[in-house]
């Protein structure tokens, strides 16, 4: 089974709002090795002009997490997890995420390609703050290997 | 408080190196990056899942990769909030045996700087045993 290339262009509705906490930054700024202070304690990322701690660039995925499965779970998608691998990863920033932020996601299916086989699909999460303003545009391309 | 004093970019030469760093990933890393960010496929903890599956053994999480590769960069500028874009390419997987710990290393160059835009293109060569691991992985740094 191939990817339905019906699902080029195809934009699902917005996933519920994910509420960022300052614990939970914390916790991903130690796992992906972060020291700075603005990643981990409120008075530095304060005196830097920040509302409190700012995430590590990547901790948008774990906000993205939500539409990549919402892309997997289409029925006729033809998406088979088991055979997707994560090709390419970019995240474009209006400003960092910062604990206390309730971002909201919405994906938009940019892109679906046949390359020898196999099928690249990009998949495009638009991130916003709770006042509708862009945060950050994370892209996935996702390739899902053909049968052998 | 450690103040960092903030590169400039008219101090910049495209080809410098800027930052480097090394990563010991063990077993332990990967759960912890698991926990931390809800990304709980056996293939990162489990040899007889990744195994099955056709790998040659448990693999680091791509992404865990990429969140460590661009920290030498934010140690640099000192500040988290000045990464504007960053990109990669997931090229080879990082294989992290369950005794002992995969050393990945960083260098962080000056690709180009774009004085306008008040933005510089770092490029990070990103390595584990010889062979690299992310492809045109990229952060653009706002600077003045």
């Amino acid at each position: 089974m191939s990817v339905n290339p019906e699902l080029q262009g195809r934009v699902f509705p917005p996933v519920a709002p994910y509420l960022v906490g300052r614990e939970k930054v914390r916790e991903f700024s130690r796992a992906v090795f972060a020291t700075s202070p603005i990643n981990l304690d409120p008075e530095a990322a304060r005196a830097a002009g920040y509302a409190d701690v700012v995430a590590p660039p990547t901790f948008a995925v774990v906000v993205q997490e939500a539409t990549l499965a919402q892309l997997l779970a289409v029925p006729d998608a033809g998406i088979d997890f088991t055979r997707v691998v994560h090709g390419d990863q970019r995240f474009t920033f209006s400003r960092p995420i910062v604990a206390g932020d309730e971002l909201t996601a919405t994906l938009h299916v940019a892109g679906v390609k046949s390359l020898g086989g196999h099928s690249m699909v990009t998949a495009v999460s638009t991130i916003v703050d709770a006042a509708g303003a862009h945060v950050v545009t994370a892209t996935s391309t996702l390739v899902v290997r053909g049968d052998e | 408080m450690t103040i960092i004093a903030t590169p400039r970019l008219a101090d910049l030469t495209v080809g410098d190196v800027v930052a480097e760093g090394t990563f010991p990933l063990t077993r332990d890393s990967l759960v912890h990056y698991a926990g931390a960010s809800g990304d709980f496929n056996p293939i990162h903890y489990r040899d007889d899942v990744a195994v099955s599956v056709g790998l040659p053994g448990v693999l680091a999480h791509g992404m865990l990769t990429m969140g460590f590769a661009v920290q030498p960069v934010v140690a640099w500028v000192g500040d988290p909030g000045r990464i504007v874009d960053y990109q990669v390419r997931f090229t080879r997987p990082v294989l992290v045996p369950a005794d002992g710990a995969a050393v990945v290393t960083v260098v962080a160059k000056v690709g180009a700087i774009d004085t306008d835009a008040g933005v510089a293109r770092i490029d990070l060569i990103v390595s584990s045993g010889e062979v690299t691991v992310l492809g045109k992985a990229q952060a653009r740094v706002r600077l003045v």
